[in-house]
């Protein structure tokens, strides 16, 4: 049988999965780590401590800022030194909690111990409410609090929970060596999400370059009895762990432009956000940690680190050697999404998922040549744009053009400027083009609800006094 | 800490460049240039080196002295130019004959608008073109191949243009073909442009480029069907004046044209069903001219015809959007 892919566009760089060998180890306490509060898609969470403030490890340091947010937790025991903003990654300033590391002295409500808690909780609710409380936010990459998505909006109903465990970037290995070392865990992790969300079936998605992890998965799905939970072998393609594209490829439906998962039925949750799930729910162990892939062909030592969040990059760096002669760019994440770290200073955060190191050979982008009009571009897009098209309208500023044709559709997956053999920044430009169509689309909501709102408030109006709105209209005439 | 690169993502490149992708067609074309070669002898490798030379030195010149820009010679697209107007000229062109069609084919249909990627119709058919309304002499004498160590030249017409003399005097389709057996169209052509010798070597090229995913094949695939059918029909409908399918593939640089002129980048249309009507378009107006034309063949400008609607079928053929309707 022919393996699940997405339907439209995708490309297929060299995997260069080199640490996949590498056990997840961990990553010995920094001295001081900087909690940031902005760490996930929503409103900034609130600090709840002071400077000076005793802290225990799983201990709550900041409130969700709004329904979008989420609980921030101590990744360490010790003293708040400071609450004061810092370059994140990206050098923007952000709010950190500075926490001088004291000892390893963890909450006691939080089970360390090593045994799996297999037993699904009845209640959906409590599970929903465990995994807002244990500051959980999806660890793919878009760090969207995970309790919103498993709250669906009245009237959509999920048909299905897709765990995904593509790992379709390049390099990064720390979902197949969780699916490995921790296959269990995330497994009882997807039966919590399938519970969650009212019984609904459950599929594993892996690609298929992890042969050991599919048969491991299989093999626990069969072990523990969970019921309507399959694996499901993906052919290697990327941008497969794209949220739409994964949902084409499992369920056949696609995800309008504009609309959210839960529109044709479908709960994304990553492997990372699995195991998060089950820490949270079974062991009263919020995020504090996540594993890291340190990695790249000029990189001395690959490794897969459990770090704890907040543990700053240089330290991470250091303990593998220092940064190699021939490393011109460091990238969080992977090589066709991940952003290139500016600040070395900055902190891990909850949805920190690698460090790749690559050489100016590897990643020195070749100059702009003419387009030569070969729809690689077109061929490429997982998302059936025209990224040619987009690229000059946007470059001529042409926004509604951009709209017209659906930039705001554009995943970022890099897939245009990776295969374009002119080498043109498609992306770079396309981004600007998004940016202004999906600010239009905003703007236009937000004018209709007003207007909306306005019209109700006017019929409230006139329903409570028809008397003096009649006279208006007279005193009108 | 030394400097770090920071820039936006994607962080890698596909190895494919323009060069590499224009480096796959000049490997593509080898097997027709040795064929051609072969069959026509060092005169051949004359039109070809006097073809190639200067469509690469007339575009570094105006990219140099007229646009005052970087060269584009490095792509090699020129040296494909080059090549592919020397397999559509008989090898007994005179050298300043080829460098004219040089001059047109670099100069004016493509450097004019603005180098690779801006130029409307094929530049090297809109040089041969020129060429055979320019200099129908040399563009129409033709001589039967004489190979790289074979005797005298013997003279001759191409066996599409001997059909329509000898239709024209009233003679029958069936008693002009019997001259010809597929078997020679197929491996060594008697007489025509050098890039028509074998069909064998061009369809090796074409395998070669579709295996690089380098084109890809509907383009090609629909102007051959196109041209077995329509010649279908109106071979079966009257077999005295009409010349059958597969004399048709065979014959009049179809395969040079539907293999390697039709299925470049810039003047052909990047979705499925633009490129399959693209091609069925260039299949139909070919045997339109070929059957009810004054030209013996018509795959040249067929396809300079459909080059001109290339940015309709753009528009008009779209890839469905995801989750779009």
């Amino acid at each position: 049988m022919a393996k699940a892919t997405f339907s439209i566009g995708g490309v297929h760089p060299h995997d260069s999965k080199i640490s996949r060998e590498c056990a997840i180890e961990q990553l010995p306490l920094a001295p001081t780590v900087y909690i940031s509060v902005a760490q996930h898609i929503g409103a900034p969470s609130v600090p709840c401590v002071a400077v000076g403030d005793k802290v225990k490890v799983g201990q709550v340091i900041a409130e969700p800022g709004g329904f979008v947010g989420a609980f921030i937790h101590s990744s360490v025991s010790g003293t708040v030194k400071s609450i004061a903003p810092r370059a994140d990654l990206a050098g923007r300033a952000s709010i950190h909690i500075e926490i001088a590391v004291e000892g390893d002295e963890w909450l006691e409500s939080i089970d360390r111990s090593d045994t799996l808690v297999t037993a699904i909780p009845d209640d959906a609710k409590a599970i929903v409410d465990k995994i807002r409380l244990g500051g959980v936010v999806g660890l793919g990459g878009a760090t969207f609090p995970t309790h919103v998505k498993l709250s669906p909006p009245p009237g959509s109903k999920c048909e299905r929970v897709i765990i995904n465990g593509c790992e379709c970037e390049p390099y990064l290995t720390s979902d197949f060596r969780t699916l490995l070392e921790k296959g269990e865990q995330v497994v009882v992790g997807a039966a919590l999400l399938q519970k969650a969300m009212g019984g609904v079936p459950c599929t594993i998605a892996i690609e298929e370059n992890k042969p050991e992890a599919i048969a491991h998965i299989r093999e626990v799905i069969g072990k523990l009895g969970y019921k309507d939970m399959d694996v499901m072998v993906m052919k290697m393609m990327y941008p497969q762990g794209g949220e739409k594209q994964l949902i084409d490829a499992v369920m056949h439906r696609q995800v309008g432009s504009g609309a959210l998962p839960i529109s044709v039925g479908a709960v994304v949750q990553n492997v990372a956000t699995a195991l998060a799930v089950y820490d949270a729910v079974q062991k009263g162990k919020p995020i504090i940690d996540n594993s890291v892939t340190v990695t790249g062909e000029c990189f001395p030592k690959q490794a897969n680190l459990l770090v704890r969040v907040g543990t700053p990059l240089q330290y991470i760096i250091d303990y593998l050697g220092g940064i190699p002669a021939d490393a011109a760019k460091i990238i969080s994440g992977g090589p066709m999404m991940g952003r290139a770290v500016a600040n070395l200073q900055a902190a891990t955060v909850k949805g920190t998922g690698a460090l790749l190191f690559l050489t100016e050979k590897q990643t020195r982008r070749a100059p702009e040549t003419n387009c030569i009009r070969c729809g690689c571009c077109a061929d490429a897009c997982p998302m059936g744009l025209e990224p040619f098209l987009l690229n000059k309208l946007s470059k001529a500023a042409d926004w509604e053009a951009c709209e017209a044709n659906a930039a705001q559709d554009c995943i970022e997956c890099g897939c245009c400027l990776y295969s374009c053999p002119a080498h043109i920044p498609l992306l770079d430009n396309i981004r600007v083009g998004k940016g202004f169509a999906l600010n239009a689309i905003r703007a236009r909501a937000a004018a209709a609800k007003a207007a909306a709102e306005a019209a109700k408030a006017a019929e409230a109006a006139k329903a409570a006094s028809p008397v003096s709105s009649s006279e208006a209209e007279k005193s009108k005439k | 800490m030394s400097k770090l690169l920071v820039s936006p993502s994607p962080h890698i490149h596909a190895k494919d460049s323009t060069k590499s992708l224009m480096l796959d067609v000049v490997i593509a074309l080898i097997p027709a240039v040795i064929c051609s070669v072969v069959f026509y002898g060092w005169q051949e490798l004359l039109v070809l080196g006097v073809s190639v030379a200067s469509c690469v030195l007339l575009e570094w010149a105006i990219t140099k002295y007229m646009l005052k820009k970087p060269s584009t010679i490095g792509d090699l697209s020129a040296v494909i130019t080059g090549i592919l107007l020397a397999l559509n000229l008989p090898y007994t062109t005179p050298w300043w004959v080829v460098f004219v069609g040089a001059v047109v084919a670099i100069g004016v249909a493509k450097m004019t608008f603005g180098g690779i990627g801006q130029n409307i119709w094929n530049p090297a058919l809109v040089g041969r073109v020129f060429l055979l309304v320019s200099f129908p002499t040399y563009m129409t004498t033709w001589n039967a191949p004489k190979g790289l160590f074979g005797a005298d030249a013997v003279s001759g017409a191409t066996p599409l243009g001997t059909i329509q003399e000898g239709l024209m005097q009233g003679a029958s389709v069936q008693e002009l073909t019997s001259a010809y057996n597929y078997k020679d169209l197929l491996f060594a052509n008697l007489g025509g442009s050098a890039g028509e010798v074998c069909a064998l070597a061009l369809l090796a090229g074409f395998v070669y480029l579709c295996c690089r995913k380098v084109i890809k094949p509907w383009i090609t695939l629909s102007i051959f069907a196109t041209v077995a059918l329509t010649s279908l029909i109106f071979w079966g409908i009257n077999p005295e004046r009409f010349t059958d399918p597969l004399f048709n593939l065979l014959t009049g640089g179809l395969i040079l044209g539907a293999c390697f002129m039709a299925t470049d980048y810039v003047t052909s249309p990047m979705s499925l069903w633009g490129g399959v009507v693209f091609g069925v378009g260039i299949g139909f107006l070919t045997m339109m001219i070929r059957y009810f034309g004054s030209y013996p063949e018509g795959v040249s400008f067929a396809i300079l015809i459909m080059n001109s609607v290339v940015p309709l079928l753009n528009m008009w053929f779209k890839q469905k959007k995801f989750g779009r309707k």
